[in-house]
Formats: structure tokens, sequence, C-alpha cells
């Protein structure tokens, strides 16, 4: 009969996160300029702005959470889903090709510029700064990369499997169990992989970030003034961001778990969250190699 | 109608059933409606940058600085000053860039004629993800907003950017003291964020939502053409957000991306600009050939020549498209060796091009011909496109270029490909698809009397600045030696024919809106094939509940 719905797609009410998520970015940008600027008001309505950001999304995909939860996530639309979270996981490896190449522009064709006493200057003889270069910059320490730096590879690369862990349990029905000992004070069943795995990445990706933030505390470089540091400090420094945003969706996926939304047949947003904690692993392997063991080999080492 | 019959139609959601107006403008998640959005966003932008670039060929009538002084104390007040004049007119130009590409071609392009109809020619009801459709849409209104505004505050030597579209370094880091650049950088970053949703949206929708029978290799030019612009904008537009956050922290945290005092780089700005830059024309005029495609095809009687070679020419320019950027950099002191491989791989997108061009051609041949204003269009994007095209694998060699670059010649070639390309493209999708959109024809001897005085303008604005690039004539100069006047004057003039053009555009939409005779379900007859036609002008607010079938 006319107008039967032979189509297992989404058709969604009207919404109004979209209008007021962008609103909510005008105040984060316009805001964050009038900050940058030292306008009155604009720490405020940039911060305003933010929270805003942040409300809009909680609300954005608490909507995509009950849409879940009432069937309209049938098998297409979940599909959808995949494909939306890959083509996305894309456009950011991308935005980390941008950093890579600034990194390799100044490390394969170094300025000819030299660190003493923590002031950046020209080496001497060059009239501009091309040709006397070497990399890292005469005069820099850098970080030794087989300190921290392996460690939080070794922490990130565990934080893989322990992820993995998580969802293996999740398809495999191992849930719940006696709350026993201290998985047991959690709230953690002891048969239930799926929390336990979620906690443990959760805490290494916690780890990975404090010893990070120690790092850049305790840099033997600043961050302004030098090509060295700025493709550093912004290469690692949006790997960080996109690591704590890694573990804010883990968390979230923790808090839905206990709430019981995952079952072992859907559990989208739980397999997107490990994704983009996949992604944010290998984003870290190329940092580790190409930054901190390829990028520092033969500089003097900070404190060695 | 029976109690039972009546109950068991009231059952079903109403295909036609619209939202209150707030919820219907405000939050839809409707292609169709959010299309409408987007075209009318891009007729209102198109008309502030038309307006802008009016302002420039007036100051360019004659040589010698006459109006820019006294139009900076219009916008800004204060006396006239010379160095205020000068200054707008690096924000002019900049503004005329920046509000052509990203908010009237991109968003009627891909925002209007995209979402309008790559969902209805798949056979599908809506978009992947019609809620993020919206925030596409939305995020483009702060965009605006912090682009014109930036128009009002410092930006070097007096209010705005004054940086070119490209935005390069140092001029915009060092050399624009101000929140102009800065909100500017904002304005892109919004931008970029709104296509890369688009671009998943389009990917996910093309792949996934074909209706039972249609296969990649049956579907319309048209989405193969816009599938093809969302991996361009999916994996470029990244890259462009890394380059101006590096503008944002040189400018504002200290950071030595660009600057030699520190071993940075302004060059490493031009890569990360032109990777981005490049594909970005490509995504401009993609589209633009799927709607050229469905067009010609359809006043021809004929299906399109060579289906699979179209696709895939089409497949060879996006790809072939990022590994070309380099050819925006040949004056930099780049070594010989790389200059040729630009100049070799930059020409090899002519081939494909050419398997287009000729393809459209072959369609006509023994076809049904009949010149209604859509196809007028279509045919004027051949014969322009081509000429802009074959400026272009001029400038692709990097010898010659060492003379062209940043003279007028340029500015020619990509007026061609745009305001005689992609314009012509938009022109003729939307009098093709008018009467879908609205239910009403348009007028077509206002169409075509727009048609031709509009084509006698662009041609009269930009065919002699081939000359004037010829004769050395820099670009993003508000001034030129005496003897260069006539070109420039001809130019000038040739603007005023193009606004007359645009004014019977803007009589023949009221008229039509107001007066038009009703649109059928297919007004073009047994020429138009693809699924729209198969729907009511216009389509119920939801179609296909019941999906076609493709055989």
């Amino acid at each position: 009969m006319a107008g039967a719905k032979t189509h297992d797609y989404h058709i969604l009410p009207p919404s109004i996160w979209p209008l007021v998520t962008s609103f909510s970015l005008l105040a984060s940008t316009g805001g964050g300029v009038m900050w940058m600027h030292e306008q009155p008001f604009g720490q405020l309505i940039c911060l305003a702005g933010i929270i805003s950001v942040f409300y809009c999304a909680f609300s954005w995909w608490a909507d995509v959470i009950k849409e879940a939860h009432a069937g309209d996530h049938t098998p297409v639309v979940q599909l959808h889903q995949r494909y939306g979270m890959i083509l996305f996981i894309a456009s950011e490896v991308m935005f980390f090709v941008g950093w890579f190449w600034a990194w390799f522009d100044f490390s394969l064709f170094p300025a000819g510029v030299q660190v003493t006493e923590g002031e950046v200057s020209l080496v001497e003889g060059t009239v501009s700064a091309m040709g006397l270069g070497q990399w890292p910059p005469k005069g820099l320490e850098v970080i030794d990369a087989w300190g921290f730096p392996l460690l939080n590879t070794l922490i990130l690369l565990c934080s893989g499997t322990t992820i993995t862990w998580a969802h293996h349990g999740l398809i495999h029905g191992e849930r719940g169990g006696d709350l026993k000992g201290f998985w047991g004070m959690l709230g953690v069943g002891s048969n239930d992989t799926l929390k336990k795995g979620l906690w443990l990445t959760i805490i290494l990706g916690l780890i990975f970030s404090s010893i990070q933030a120690y790092e850049y505390a305790h840099a033997p470089f600043g961050f302004s003034g030098l090509n060295y540091s700025a493709a550093f400090y912004m290469a690692t420094g949006f790997h960080g961001f996109h690591v704590l945003v890694g573990t804010i969706f883990l968390i979230v996926c923790l808090i839905r778990a206990y709430k019981g939304h995952f079952t072992a047949r859907q559990h989208f947003g739980f397999e997107a969250a490990a994704w983009y904690w996949h992604f944010v692993d290998v984003v870290w392997l190329f940092l580790f190699v190409v930054v901190y063991v390829w990028g520092g080999w033969g500089a003097p080492v900070h404190g060695g | 109608m029976s109690a039972a019959a009546e109950h068991a139609h009231d059952d079903h959601h109403d295909a036609d059933h619209k939202p209150a107006f707030f919820a219907r403008w405000f939050m839809s998640t409707n292609h169709k409606d959010i299309g409408t959005l987007y075209l009318i966003f891009a007729i209102f932008a198109g008309i502030i940058g038309g307006a802008l670039s009016g302002v420039m060929r007036l100051e360019l009538v004659e040589p010698g600085i006459q109006y820019l002084p006294w139009v900076a104390t219009v916008l800004h007040g204060g006396q006239p000053d010379q160095t205020q004049g000068e200054h707008l007119w690096n924000v002019l130009i900049t503004a005329h860039g920046l509000i052509m590409v990203f908010f009237m071609v991109m968003p009627a392009i891909i925002g209007g004629f995209g979402n309008w109809f790559v969902p209805i020619m798949i056979g599908a009801p809506d978009m992947a993800f019609p809620r993020m459709n919206n925030i596409s849409f939305w995020l483009m209104i702060p965009s605006f907003l912090l682009l014109f505004g930036s128009m009002f505050v410092g930006g070097g030597s007096g209010p705005g950017a004054g940086t070119g579209w490209t935005v390069y370094a140092p001029l915009s880091t060092s050399g624009s003291v101000g929140p102009a650049v800065d909100m500017a950088i904002f304005s892109l970053h919004l931008a970029g964020a709104s296509s890369i949703m688009g671009a998943i949206n389009f990917i996910t929708t093309i792949f996934n939502m074909r209706a039972p029978g249609m296969t990649l290799h049956k579907m319309p030019l048209f989405v193969w053409s816009v599938l093809v612009t969302a991996f361009l904008l999916l994996l470029s537009l990244p890259v462009l957000a890394a380059g101006i956050t590096m503008l944002l922290t040189d400018r504002n945290f200290g950071t030595a991306f660009y600057d030699p005092a520190g071993g940075g780089d302004p060059v490493l700005y031009q890569h990360l600009f032109w990777f981005f830059g490049h594909p970005e024309v490509y995504i401009m005029i993609l589209p633009g050939f799927g709607i050229v495609s469905q067009i010609i095809s359809t006043f021809s009687r004929k299906p399109v020549f060579g289906y699979l070679g179209m696709a895939y020419a089409m497949v060879a320019i996006g790809v072939v498209g990022f590994v070309v950027w380099a050819h925006h950099m040949y004056t930099t002191g780049m070594d010989v060796n790389t200059k040729m491989y630009f100049t070799l791989a930059t020409m090899v997108i002519a081939v494909p091009t050419g398997i287009k061009i000729f393809s459209w051609i072959a369609t006509m041949w023994g076809g049904s011909l009949t010149f209604k204003t859509p196809m007028l269009w279509a045919l004027g994007f051949i014969f322009m496109f081509t000429v802009g095209g074959v400026t272009g694998v001029l400038l692709a060699n990097g010898g010659v270029d060492n003379y062209m670059h940043d003279t007028y010649y340029v500015v020619a070639h990509f007026h061609y490909v745009l305001s005689l390309g992609a314009v012509f493209a938009l022109f003729a999708g939307f009098f093709y698809w008018f009467g879908k959109m609205t239910g009403k024809h348009y007028n077509e001897f206002l169409g075509q009397l727009q048609f031709w005085v509009f084509f006698v303008g662009v041609n009269v604005i930009f065919f002699p600045q081939h000359f004037l690039g010829l004769q050395g004539m820099p670009r993003r100069y508000p001034d030129y030696p005496d003897a260069q006047t006539y070109w420039n004057a001809v130019s000038s003039y040739g603007y005023v024919i193009m606004a007359i053009g645009v004014l019977i555009f803007f009589v023949n939409i009221a008229w039509s809106l107001m007066a038009g005779k009703k649109a059928e379900g297919n007004y073009w007859g047994e020429g138009a094939t693809t699924l729209e036609w198969t729907l009511s002008s216009p389509p119920p607010y939801h179609q296909f509940e019941t999906l076609p079938k493709i055989d």
C-alpha cells in the first residue's frame, strides 16, 4: 500500500542541538579571539562557550543513546555509524599528517638556528637561517626517548590489549559475577571482563597523560621561539588532547557499562571508543619513532 | 472512506506532514529543507561577495586611487587616509575570495544541490546522518559572522584581514597585528568542520543508502561527482586546519612554525595551504561536472556518452589533484627537478578533464537537442571551462609561470574556471531544478535573457585580464601604470553588464516564486531519467518511504 515503509533507515525528528552547538562554537572562538587580545569578558565568553559545547555534545549523544534504546539503530544504521566513525578517524589521521609535515620540514631541512642558554639565535655565518643547520638544533638537549617515552609506548600498547580484552569479554558474555575483593569495591563482578578491561584501559590512559604532563613541566626546552619546540609540543600536544578525548570516551563507556547499556550483539559506542583508542595508540607509535627516537638521534640527552 | 481504511491511513507517518516553523527551519533533519537553507545562504553571501568585487572594479576603472580611502571612512569612520585605503584593498580582495569560495560556491553546489538531490537520485529517503547534516549548515552562520566581523577589527595597517584568501605567513603572522586574522582563522576552522562532517555524511549515504538494484555503476554522474568531492574534502581540509592552527599559535603563543628567526619556514605554510588548496579547486568544480552531465543528457535526450569514462575521469582528477599542489609555489625557489615533476603531474590532469569535455560533446552528437535555459548554461560551461582549462595548462608550466605567477593572467584563469565554470554550473543546476524544488516554473524568457547578458558581462570582465597579465599587471594591486588603463576600464564596464544580468536573475526568481506556473513532476520530458523526475514538484517532505526498485 502507498506509504508503507520498506526501509530500515533512521528518519530523525527535529533537533535543537546542531543550532545550539554552532552558536556555542561561535562563543568559544569569538571569545577566544577576545581573550587572546585581552578584551574584557573574552575569557568568560570563551569558557562559557566551551562549557556549552560540552553540554551540547553530552545532550546530542544522550539523544543518540535514547534512540538506540528505542530500537532506531537497525543493522543498516549501525553500518552507517561504523562508516561515520572510520571516516572521521581518517580525517583525524590527515590532521596529524599536517603536524608531521611540519616536523619533517624542520628535521630534514634544518634551519641554521641554535640554542644558547635558553636563547635562540641564528648560527654564525648565516645570512638567512638556511643552510647551516643541524637537527636537533645545536645546543638543544632532547628528552631521553628510552626513558618515559618508551614507558609511555609500552603503556599505550598495553592499553590496546586491555581494551581488546574488554571487547572480547563483552562479546562472549563474560559479565556479572560476585563482588569480591578490590574489583568488588568498584562494583565490578568477578566475571565482568568488560568493566575490568575498561577500568584498566582508562587507568593506563590517565597514567600516560600524567607522565606526559610531568615531561612537559620538566622538559629541557621551552615552547616558544624555536621550530623544534613548536613542532614537538604541538604534535605531542594534539596527541595528548586526543588521548584525553579518548579517555573521556572510555569513561562514558564505563558508565554506560555500569548502567547495562551494552549487549553482546549491539555495542557500537564501545567499538567506536575502542577504534578511537587504537588510532590514538598508532599516532603515538609514529610520534615515538619519528619525534623521540629518530628526531633525537645523536643529540645530547637531558640529564644524560 | 471506511473507518478501517481511514484508521489505516492515519496509522503510519504522513509523508508530507511538516513540522512547525521553528522546528522546520532551525532544527531541521530534512535534506531538502537543509538544501534550501544552504541555497538561500549562498545567494546572500554571493551578493556580498559580488558587491565587494564591484567596489574593486570601480577602483580599477582608472589608474590612481580614487575611492578606497573614502570607502574606508564610510566603513570605519575617521578621515580619508591613503594607508587605510590601501589596506582596505587587501581586505576587499581577501573577503571577496573567502566569501565566494567558502560561503557561495561550496554551500550552493555541495550543501545546496548535493543535499537536495543526492538522496533522491539514489532512491534514499534522506541522508545517513540527518541531524549532523544540520550542524554542517548552521556552522556556516558563525563562520560567516566571524569573517564578516573581522572586517571591523584591527588587522595590521587597518581594520580587517588583508592577507589574501591564501593567508600566507609572514604577512598573516607578524604582519597583521590585531584580532582580524585570528577571527578569519577561526572562521575557516568552523567552515572546515562543517565541510568535513558533510563529507562523512555524503560518503556514508552514497555507499550505503542506494536503492535496491542501484549499483555504484548505475548511479547518476552527479552522485559520483559528489562522492569524489566528499573524499577530497575529508582528506584535504584537516591539513588546512593544521596549517592555520600553526598560524594561530605563531600569532598568539610565540611558536616558530613560520618565523625564520626561530628556524621556522614560511614556505611550510604554503605547502600546507596548497595541499588543501589544490583539491579545493576540484571540490568546487567536480559537482559542477556532475550537474552538467545531468543537464546535457536531459536536453540531448540521450544518456551521457561513456558513463564509466566519465565517472572514473572524475576519480582520476580527484586522485591526481592531491599530488600537484606545488604548481602554486613555482616562484618560491624550488629545485628545477621538483618543478618539472609538478609541471608534468599538473598537465596529466588535463587528460581526464579532456575526456569529459569530449564525452559531453559526444553525448550531444546524434541527440535531440533543445536549448532551454539550463542547457544554455551547460553549453556555456563546456565552452568557458575549456577556455579556463587551457590557460591552466599554460600556467602549469613552471618556466612560464615564473613570469605569470601573481599576475592577472592567473586571475583570468581562475575566474574563467570559477565565475564562468562553477558559477555557470550553479545557474544551470538552479534553472534545471528550480521547478522541482519550488513547484513553480521559472520565466524562460528572463532565463535566456539573463544568460546572454551575464555571458557577455563575465567575458568582458575576464577576457581582457589575460592581456593585463601578459603585460605584467600584478594581482592584488589597487593601482596600475597608465599604459594598462584600457583593458582595466573594459573589464570594469563588463562588471556593470554582469550586474545587470544578476538583477535580471533576481527579477526572474521573484516573479517565478510569486506568479510562476505550477510545475509537473517531470517537466523536462523523456530526457530526464533520474529519480527526482519521478516525484512531484516539490517532492513530498519524506520521499521513498517505500524504496524504489532499480533495474
